[in-house]
């Protein structure tokens, strides 16, 4: 029987007491949302803390809704939300891809976006599909709080711009014309972590690519920003060409490495083709090609 | 640190340490021993428990978070001697083999039908992927689960 050790536990009332809580615990206190990445990890003794915050009481964080030019996230939405969200659905299409395909529906039932990009394991899905859409982190700490984008977001493997004694509070999505995304994943069997997976979104302009987000998987030691695809896109007409060139990056810019999940050349290959599934998905998407 | 939880509509207290599972608090309830334990990644379902009519797998939550939440346990389904269509299906549909996995299985299976009375194969299918039957025993399950919605419908016309 595999047991968590022993630690203090209080239950949060507010984001401020969080905070302040945070703050009085030092670095021996860590914040439980879902649980579905900290709990296994504190039942295998990968992570002890001392002091758990849970802030599954905070229904102030649990909020999908349109703020002028933003979709606003709260942290603490679930899974199975993010997957039911008709606005979400509408705007970023890429979420329902991404939710039907993270873990199964009673795991979806607890999970949260915060716990996910927090956790920022490199096979997150969410990750990829919030560096994708060039979503914005808000973070609260004792000194107040801080907008920061995905690239500065994700610092290294598992370590994200969130410190010790901060809380992420929502994660916010802008709002442009021409978007279109999707997320490609290939798993194992179901409800399994990606082999590999690609986000991928497009704000089309006059039948050109204004601008493109492109995010890897399970394909490094972090989530894959693909910068460089990104600018190849820019300004071109969309052709089945660029999509294979695009995906020729992702697989020469991903760092993946060999496990049960497969080997590096077959990951690096699967990178390419999800890379160009997504965007070839995407832009159909922004076009209204695909219903 | 003393915890209150409702578990199938009666209140039970106990004083535990915060790192007790709540799939432990249920099965240390005197007659709850239906809700399995069965890994410890949170993967295979068995100890699948409703909470607040929502299935959840009970060993990646703290008992410490489940005050002040309804939770519903395999031994709910049957009230008053009379089986609950999911397990009269079950039992219909040969749907379990050792039955390490059917707890998790018929909970989550209950929570489908309180959301969806007719769901297709594949949503069901969808539903239980997060149990794993080791005798791979899939096939009846989803049989088991369609008979329920089936007499499920077939009770209310008659009602
Ligand atoms: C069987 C299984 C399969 C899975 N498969 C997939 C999959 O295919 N794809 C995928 O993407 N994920 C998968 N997951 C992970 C799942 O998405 C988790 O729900 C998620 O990783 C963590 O969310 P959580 O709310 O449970 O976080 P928790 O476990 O509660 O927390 C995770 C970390 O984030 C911190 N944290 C949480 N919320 C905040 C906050 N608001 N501010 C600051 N820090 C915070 C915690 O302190 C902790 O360090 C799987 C999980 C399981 C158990």
């Amino acid at each position: 029987m595999q047991t968590p050790a022993s630690f203090e536990y209080e239950r949060a009332t507010s984001v401020d007491g969080v905070i302040a809580a945070l703050k009085k615990r030092g670095s021996g206190a860590r914040v439980i949302a879902g649980g579905h990445s900290l709990m296994p990890m504190m039942k295998l003794r990968l992570a002890k803390p001392e002091y758990l915050i849970d802030i599954n009481d905070l229904t102030e964080l649990s909020y999908i809704r349109e703020e002028g030019e933003e979709i606003a996230i709260g942290a603490l939405t679930r899974h199975v939300e993010l997957l039911n969200s008709e606005l979400l659905a509408e705007h970023f299409p890429l979420f329902r891809d991404a939710e039907q395909v993270i873990a199964d529906p009673v795991v979806r039932n607890r999970g949260t976006i915060g716990g996910s990009l927090c956790q920022a394991d490199a096979a997150e899905d969410l990750s990829a599909v919030c560096s994708a859409v060039k979503a914005k982190a808000v973070i609260r700490g004792a000194d107040g709080e801080r907008t920061v984008s995905m690239e500065e977001f994700h610092v290294g493997p598992y370590t994200t711009a969130v410190g010790a004694g901060d809380l992420l509070i929502e994660v916010r999505l802008p709002l442009r014309a021409g978007a279109g995304s999707a997320h490609e994943k290939v798993e194992r069997r179901a409800g399994d972590w990606a082999i590999a997976a690609a986000s991928a979104a497009v704000w089309m302009d006059g039948g050109k690519i204004a601008e493109a987000g492109i995010a890897l998987s399970a394909v490094g030691l972090t989530t894959i920003h693909l910068s460089r695809a990104e600018q190849l896109l820019k300004g071109k007409a969309p052709t089945d060409e660029l999509f294979v060139e695009a995906g020729e990056i992702a697989s020469t810019d991903c760092s993946p490495s060999a496990d049960g999940r497969g080997p590096v050349d077959y990951k690096r290959h699967l990178a390419g083709v999800l890379t160009g599934r997504a965007l070839r998905r995407a832009v159909s998407r922004a076009l209204h090609q695909e219903a | 640190m003393k915890v209150s939880i409702s578990i199938n509509g009666e209140n039970v207290s106990r004083d535990v340490e915060p790192r007790q599972l709540l799939v432990h608090y249920i099965r240390e309830t005197p007659g709850l021993t239906g809700t399995h334990w069965g890994c410890d990644t949170s993967n295979c379902g068995a100890c699948v428990v409703l909470m607040d009519g929502k299935p959840v797998k009970s060993c990646t939550i703290l008992a410490v978070m489940s005050e002040g939440h309804e939770i519903a346990t395999v031994e709910s389904l049957e009230v008053d001697g009379e089986l609950d269509p999911i397990q009269a299906g079950f039992h219909e549909q040969h749907a379990l083999h050792c039955g390490f996995c059917t707890p998790g299985m018929m909970m989550t299976a209950r929570a489908l039908l309180d959301e969806n009375p007719d769901p297709t194969d594949h949503e069901i299918r969808t539903a239980i992927s997060g149990g794993i039957c080791r005798c791979t025993g899939y096939k009846n399950i989803v049989a088991a689960v369609r008979w329920a919605a089936d007499h499920q419908a077939a009770a209310k016309q008659e009602a």
